[in-house]
């Protein structure tokens, strides 16, 4: 099989990433809150991407904030595809009213845009770690139960659905060993967008002084910290910002890769 | 009634019953998470008669329901109530911070639509020739960016590397109109790069679609030029699907407005939103949390309703 540069680019940096993140403890020079240079040094040897507005090693917390950040939203986006694909199936196979019911409200949800509720829940509850995957988590399974549910449609109606019906299967067994197995690709290569999505989101609220908080850190968080910075034209600040980005784009270009190799396997144009 | 009419004001209809209910979620939804709503505006040190003060004065010992009602009328009839914080009335203090949003988000629109439109149109001419691939791979980057690292991106190459804006967005009463559009310079290029990536994309695809009927085969067979093939014949169609990703991408603004606005310290709806969920003052967060609500879904409403009118198959019925 051969994988495309764009793709090998995308699963080098992601994998770059994930191990950065899981082992941020042994990686990192410096603890997360060590104000152990002046404020603003330069790149030198001790501190290899220099020093924040308060004298911290930037290449230290940008390890951490890996880690917070990979990990926040990796536990809301599966959250929210567990339970999105979950009830997603159960529509598609049940339908009648629990379809009606669960389609609806995630209509509702889904007319106001997440933000807007996410911060009218974080003015009544705080933002601990649980509380924000709980947020995300839940406001984003409502895309995911739209792309499963209309997935799992789809192969509802195949002949082996049926014939698993009319043997007399239950319907947890048609939704786990008849759709799930053949579902699995296009949900992969969301699962992929979803996990941006959430990367995206909590980088949004730490950056508004909402999410993630003192003294951990993610990568939002130091943007906002040192925006001053930014301002001063120190050049070290936009470094979180590039760790955002060059995360986003590495895992759409796994997901792409996915997606058009689900799609060609489908049989192409024609289909 | 006619068929288009009938559609229509169902769509109304099931705007208005959303934004009701939208109410309702905003309002008794935020009583229903778990923990005292007195306990966490006012956090864990706070005295037992403090919380018997603001629960007296949110009106929290009455029934959740008579609350909501009264809640309701109030908004119907203008009076947003008043704010926690500084008792300040919310509807005044919104007044001035609306338009300014507005102005905002209005100014990205006029740039972001036609620009979306003309480039996604060459896209689609040249598709996968390199001005489609040049276009695609910079519309990729973009629509990877949140606001707010887009906005810091911009900040530091046109108040650092090529020093022509200020950083902070300072709009006041007494400016010109120029004045005003000079000032919000960085913000509007902020917003017009976030939402132009994902229209320029929907239209592109859009054109594309069309570009596959037969009529434009003949329109080529006939001898006319490529670009006349797609602004004559391709583009009148692909009209409908067009608009209705603009209004979609419309109400995205809307949100983008709230954190760009925080990065330029432009003094206007969202930042008052963000400054007062920090104050954990509820009143305007909800106030100003229904009118975001509400624009967002009169705006999605719009993108129908558009669709509706623009399907020829609605307006010409047997």
């Amino acid at each position: 099989m051969r994988i495309p540069i764009s793709a090998l680019i995308g699963l080098t940096l992601t994998g770059m990433f994930l191990f950065v993140a899981i082992f941020a403890q042994w990686l990192a020079p410096y603890a997360v809150g060590d104000s152990s240079g002046a404020q603003w040094e330069g790149m030198s040897a001790t501190h290899w991407l220099g020093t924040d507005t308060i004298g911290r090693d930037i290449l230290s917390r940008l390890i951490f904030g890996a880690q917070i950040t990979i990990f926040v939203a990796l536990a809301s986006s599966i959250l929210s595809f567990s339970l999105g694909a979950f009830l997603g199936f159960t529509a598609a196979v049940q339908g009648g009213w629990i379809d009606q019911g669960l389609s609806r409200l995630v209509d509702l949800v889904m007319a106001v845009p997440s933000l807007i509720i996410a911060l009218v829940v974080l003015t009544i509850m705080s933002p601990n770690l649980i509380v924000l995957i709980l947020i995300m988590g839940l406001l984003d399974s409502t895309r995911v139960f739209r792309l499963s549910r209309a997935v799992a449609a789809d192969i509802a109606v195949m002949d082996y659905v049926e014939a698993a019906r009319l043997r007399g299967e239950k319907g947890t067994w048609v939704i786990f060993r008849e759709i799930l197995p053949n579902a699995l690709s296009p949900l992969v290569a969301e699962f992929g967008l979803r996990f941006i999505f959430a990367v995206l989101f909590i980088s949004t609220l730490s950056f508004l002084g909402l999410g993630i908080q003192p003294p951990l850190t993610d990568w939002g968080g130091m943007l906002q910290e040192n925006k001053i910075g930014i301002t001063q034209g120190k050049s070290a600040a936009l470094l979180p910002a590039f760790a955002i980005l060059s995360l986003a784009i590495s895992v759409n270009l796994v997901a792409d890769w996915i997606l058009t190799r689900t799609s060609s396997l489908k049989g192409g144009r024609g289909g | 009634m006619h068929p288009v009419l009938k559609l229509v004001v169902q769509r109304i209809a099931l705007g208005l019953v959303l934004l009701l209910i939208i109410s309702v979620v905003i309002f008794l939804g935020v009583e229903a998470l778990p923990g005292d709503t007195a306990q966490a505006i006012l956090g864990q040190s706070a005295t037992p008669q403090a919380l018997e003060n603001l629960r007296a004065e949110m009106g929290l010992d009455q029934p959740a329901l008579t609350r909501y009602f009264h809640w309701l009328g109030g908004i119907l009839t203008g009076d947003l109530g008043t704010a926690l914080t500084n008792k300040a009335d919310i509807a005044k203090s919104i007044g001035s911070k609306l338009g300014n949003t507005l102005f905002l988000a209005g100014s990205a629109a006029v740039i972001a639509v036609p620009l979306a439109i003309l480039l996604g149109t060459i896209a689609a001419r040249y598709a996968g020739r390199w001005p489609d691939k040049l276009i695609s791979a910079i519309t990729l980057t973009t629509i990877s960016l949140p606001e707010f690292v887009a906005a810091y991106f911009v900040i530091f190459f046109l108040t650092q590397v090529f020093p022509i804006f200020q950083p902070v967005s300072l709009v006041l009463p007494g400016m010109g109109f120029w004045e005003k559009l000079h000032a919000i310079a960085l913000p509007v290029i902020v917003l017009v790069m976030v939402v132009l990536a994902h229209m320029m994309r929907m239209t592109r695809a859009a054109i594309l679609n069309v570009m596959q009927s037969a009529y434009i085969e003949t329109a080529e067979l006939k001898g006319l030029t490529p670009m006349q093939v797609v602004w004559r014949h391709a583009f009148p169609n692909a009209i409908a699907p067009v608009v209705s990703v603009v209004m979609l991408n419309l109400a995205y603004l809307v949100v983008g407005v709230v954190v760009v606005e925080v990065v330029f310290s432009y003094n206007a709806l969202g930042k008052y939103l963000v400054d007062h969920v920090t104050k954990r003052d509820l009143p305007v967060v909800q106030a100003v949390g229904l009118i975001f609500a509400a624009v967002y879904i009169f705006l999605n409403m719009a993108a129908d309703i558009i669709g509706i009118l623009s399907n020829p198959r609605l307006r010409h019925p047997k």
